[in-house]
């Protein structure tokens, strides 16, 4: 039954392929680069004259936001333009949907319009892999972050920056630092970094944010910054939310910044050509410094261009994974279907 | 059927180009090849006529017509043109034209760089069995080949020519 | 079967060739039964001498019916101590008379129903009401549990002696956990005045939280809310101190953790008269079921890890556990199509009761005596009713079961309305052929 099948087995169709990119979770090596691979190709549309190509062009891409994320939304949008997709944004309160019907009478409504792909954010973990299984089947369904589960095209483009900065990925060891258990992007980091055969991932954060049984996950975890830190080459800043002091899982902000805080001093002991990223938006002197966010080891604002590139990459790899035939025809005059 | 050596090919190409460019007065052509065979010709070409031009690479993958048939061609590289096409006298090179849809997608893809003054288009090989009305201006040589038969250009070491056959 | 199930008229039925399985009386022979006005009049083996004054040849009772059982088990009427019907007020998830039919359907002849109906079992009339329903529709015993606080809102004593004289077997909070311990500890008092056994589902809600799995590695990776062991546990040990300092009797109920069925030895083992009892499901599945978001598999409490799965078998191997109900949920589709953690927890498991608490059997951890006694005569004890037994003279409540049949669940084959089951598309080993409730026979398969 198709419900039963998780989402790393769902999101490839029979050839092994992406039809949907709902988690980097059980990824292959190869699929994983080929994302990063056809990532880099599409960096070249940015420098046209046109920004655009017209793989997508007459297709219909659905922007369905269960959640609101203005910087999500617009690079998703910005992607799917530069693959000349005809794009709509349909932003949708929780409360509307909170019943599983009406969310099913909404999905099928735009399926009906001929949508052929729907980039979904849910504050629900599995709404995407919910929607692709039992909803609408013959529509590619990208993740745009569904509650604590899966963040994976913001977890590659974060790939894309480490390999664009640091190359290989086998001798690397990787820290991501903060609040861990409420972050899809943290997990989708270490599938991915693992999937990429990262030499180490390692988590930093008091108990309070780190989730149960995050080794048996892909990643060491580290209660304390100088030793997370020490020979590190990426260092991964997450997004500390305000609530998490109203629900007893940190005392102070300030507390948070004195012990994990990202400040010159403890960047001091990653190796000193550690590059420094963050999913933004950054809370300064909350997480980070603004002499480290806005020093030469961060590459924070490079990921917000990468974003674009990296997205382009997932939307057509999905999109033509949904069309079943491969192209075998490697003869230079098998341009007959070029 | 005796294929011909691309070396002479080139040679030949090499000299009818630069009586184009001469009779069509044109000083600073820019050469741009289509990946992958149509890159190694443009290479031996852009070595032959000495151009001063960085040679420019498209990869036509994203421009193609059959994307919803076929997918995405799994080994995409990157187009990099070096040069302003704005006002560029251009040179675009493959290894063989027959449909003439690979060319229709990287005239597609050269004009989403800018507005070329004009593009002369070489091709080492013409197969018969044009979809679109495009015509090389240069070829290397004609071809006649069955409707099973396809050429293939084997390199970027020691260029040469090769009939397949598909069922 | 052209079968009234509220037509007055009874019907004397003959079952005969069956393996007969009574705990209470440690029978398990061939034998033949004769039930007449509702009661069981003879059973009689076939091992008996053949002129025995009570023989076959001898006992010349026309009989309407005549159920060929050879090769199978005839077994007491399950009593199934949790089970929602849903009505009043969730009509749309099952109905009094849909759901009795399940239970007809699946084996059980006596079930309790939880409070938490809308209106709440507060009151006489709601569980008046419930047991009018259900004679009305005949197809099982309905035993109303009453809420232990008014509205199940845990601040306010429900007037427990009234839903007692109005059919109440018992007062239960459910899992609407009481936050006040004084308000806890008064409630226990009051119901130990009557007699009352309370039937308690221990969850600490703070625990638990927005948690909607069992806290693990699987919680972790699907980035769903965790609930870990000790919402369950912590609550457990206050509500045993409780118990031990009241004295009031107490059954705990669909229990989830080794940690659990620890406590619950330890307290049996310093003479409490506690019982308790766990969900089927829970002995089939653990946590990792719910790789795939699949919300067939969200219940509450939540499949835990294989660990605890095995010590709640170990509980009823060594009979710390005395008793396994169906925790039958019925739901409409919609309440489980949605992403999970906003689906509903539940299973509709009445109907694949027997089958799935059978696989303990095939299994070879529980003898065939054992099982029934967990699935009925132990049930019956625990609520202090005459059932869960196949003797002569009681009234004929049991059913008929077919240990080697193999059959496919369906939405088709549920007569529950709530086809909710992870069950859906499997082939589950074991069926029953007949049930019969107050000597009718309110099921037959076709």
């Amino acid at each position: 039954m198709s419900l039963t099948i998780p989402p790393h087995k769902l999101q490839l169709n029979e050839h092994g392929q992406l039809k949907h990119f709902l988690t980097t979770e059980n990824l292959s090596t190869e699929i994983l680069t080929e994302i990063l691979d056809t990532a880099e190709s599409f960096s070249s549309v940015g420098q046209q004259a046109v920004k655009k190509v017209p793989l997508l062009r007459g297709k219909t891409v659905v922007n369905l936001f269960f959640e609101a994320s203005t910087r999500t939304r617009t690079t998703f949008e910005l992607a799917a333009k530069r693959l000349s997709a005809d794009v709509l944004n349909i932003n949708i309160s929780a409360s509307a949907t909170s019943k599983g019907e009406s969310l099913m009478d909404m999905l099928w409504n735009l399926e009906a319009m001929d949508s052929d792909m729907f980039i979904v954010r849910h504050q629900d973990s599995g709404a995407p892999h919910f929607i692709a299984s039992q909803v609408c089947p013959h529509v590619a369904i990208i993740n745009a972050g569904d509650g604590r589960h899966a963040h994976p095209t913001q977890a590659m483009l974060d790939m894309y920056t480490i390999r664009k900065h640091k190359g290989d990925f086998r001798n690397l060891k990787v820290a991501i630092i903060g609040d861990i258990t409420h972050s899809r992007v943290a997990r989708s980091q270490v599938h991915a970094l693992n999937g990429l055969q990262v030499g180490e991932v390692r988590v930093i954060g008091p108990k309070t944010l780190i989730p149960h049984d995050m080794e048996h996950l892909g990643a060491k975890v580290f209660y304390n910054m100088e030793q997370g830190l020490k020979d590190v080459d990426v260092v991964i800043m997450l997004r500390l939310q305000k609530e998490r002091m109203n629900s007893a899982l940190l005392p102070s902000e300030h507390e948070f910044y004195r012990l994990y805080g990202l400040t010159t001093e403890k960047l001091a002991f990653a190796k000193p050509d550690a590059i420094v990223m963050h999913p933004g938006p950054i809370n300064r002197g909350v997480e980070i410094e603004t002499a480290v966010a806005d020093g030469p080891q961060s590459v924070i604002l490079k990921q917000v261009n990468y974003g674009i590139s990296v997205r382009m990459a997932v939307l057509s790899m999905a999109m033509s994974g949904q069309s079943t035939e491969i192209t075998t025809s490697e003869s230079i005059n098998g341009e007959h279907g070029a | 059927m005796t294929l011909p050596t691309v070396d002479s090919l080139i040679n030949n190409m090499s000299s009818d180009l630069q009586n184009l460019l001469d009779q069509r007065a044109i000083n600073q052509p820019a050469m741009v090849g289509i990946h992958t065979g149509g890159a190694w010709v443009a290479k031996a070409l852009h070595q032959q006529l000495a151009l001063d031009q960085a040679l420019g690479l498209l990869d036509i993958t994203f421009y193609r017509d059959d994307f919803t048939q076929k997918g995405l061609h799994p080994s995409v590289k990157t187009s990099d043109l070096p040069f302003a096409t704005d006002g560029q006298h251009i040179i675009l090179v493959d290894d063989a034209i027959s449909s003439g849809r690979t060319i229709r997608a990287a005239l597609n893809e050269l004009f989403d760089y800018g507005r070329p003054a004009s593009v002369i288009l070489v091709t080492l090989i013409d197969v018969l069995g044009r979809d679109l009305p495009i015509q090389p201006d240069i070829i290397g040589e004609q071809l006649d080949l069955a409707p099973q038969q396809r050429v293939k250009l084997n390199g970027p070491d020691n260029m040469h020519l090769t009939i397949t056959h598909v069922n | 079967m052209k079968f009234t199930p509220s037509s007055p008229n009874l019907q004397s039925i003959k079952i005969t060739g069956g393996r007969v399985i009574d705990p209470q009386s440690q029978r398990d022979e061939i034998a033949d039964i004769y039930i007449v006005d509702g009661f069981i009049q003879h059973i009689i083996s076939k091992h008996s001498e053949p002129n025995n004054e009570n023989s076959a040849d001898t006992v010349n009772i026309h009989t309407d019916i005549t159920i060929n059982a050879e090769n199978k088990l005839v077994i007491p009427g399950a009593v199934d101590l949790c089970a929602r019907l849903r009505e009043p007020g969730q009509e749309y998830k099952g109905t009094i008379h849909s759901e009795t039919q399940a239970a007809a359907a699946g084996g059980v002849t006596h079930l309790c129903c939880p409070p938490d109906t809308n209106p709440v079992i507060d009151s006489p009339a709601v569980a008046a009401l419930i047991q009018e329903r259900a004679h009305q529709s005949g197809y099982a015993h309905v035993l109303p549990i009453g809420a232990i606080t008014r509205g199940l809102e845990g601040s306010q004593l429900s007037e427990m002696h009234a839903l007692q004289e109005a059919g109440c077997i018992g007062v239960a909070q459910l899992r609407n956990a009481i936050k006040d311990n004084r308000v806890l500890l008064r409630c226990l008092e009051y119901a130990a005045t009557f007699n009352l056994t309370v039937f308690f589902q221990s969850v600490d809600l703070s625990l638990q939280g927005d948690g909607i799995v069992h806290e693990s590695f699987t919680s972790t990776r699907l980035g769903l809310p965790g609930i870990p062991r000790s919402a369950e546990t912590v609550a457990l040990a206050r509500d045993l101190l409780l118990v031990e300092q009241t004295g009031v009797t107490a059954h705990f109920g669909q229990l989830s953790c080794a940690r659990s069925i620890e406590q619950i030895a330890a307290a049996q083992q310093r003479g409490l008269p506690v019982t308790a009892d766990v969900a089927v499901h829970q002995l089939l599945f653990n946590d990792e079921t719910i790789d795939g978001f699949n919300s067939q598999y969200h219940v509450n409490p939540p499949f835990r890890s294989e660990i605890d799965r095995k010590a709640l078998i170990d509980a009823i191997k060594s009979g710390v556990v005395t008793a396994i109900t169906s925790d039958h949920q019925p739901h409409e589709i919609a309440a489980k199509s949605a992403p999970f953690s906003a689906t509903e927890a539940g299973i509709s498991g009445i109907e694949t009761f027997l089958p799935m608490s059978f696989g303990l059997v095939r299994d070879g951890i529980l003898s065939e005596q054992e099982w029934v006694a967990c699935i009925a005569t132990t049930p019956a004890n625990i609520i202090k009713i005459d059932a869960g037994k196949i003797a002569e003279s009681a009234m004929a409540n049991l059913s008929i079961f077919d240990p080697s049949a193999q059959w496919q669940l369906t939405s088709s084959t549920l007569r529950s309305e709530g086809k909710n089951s992870p069950l859906l598309g499997k082939t589950m080993n074991g069926r029953t052929c007949a049930t019969i409730h107050n000597g009718r026979l309110v099921f037959q398969l076709s």
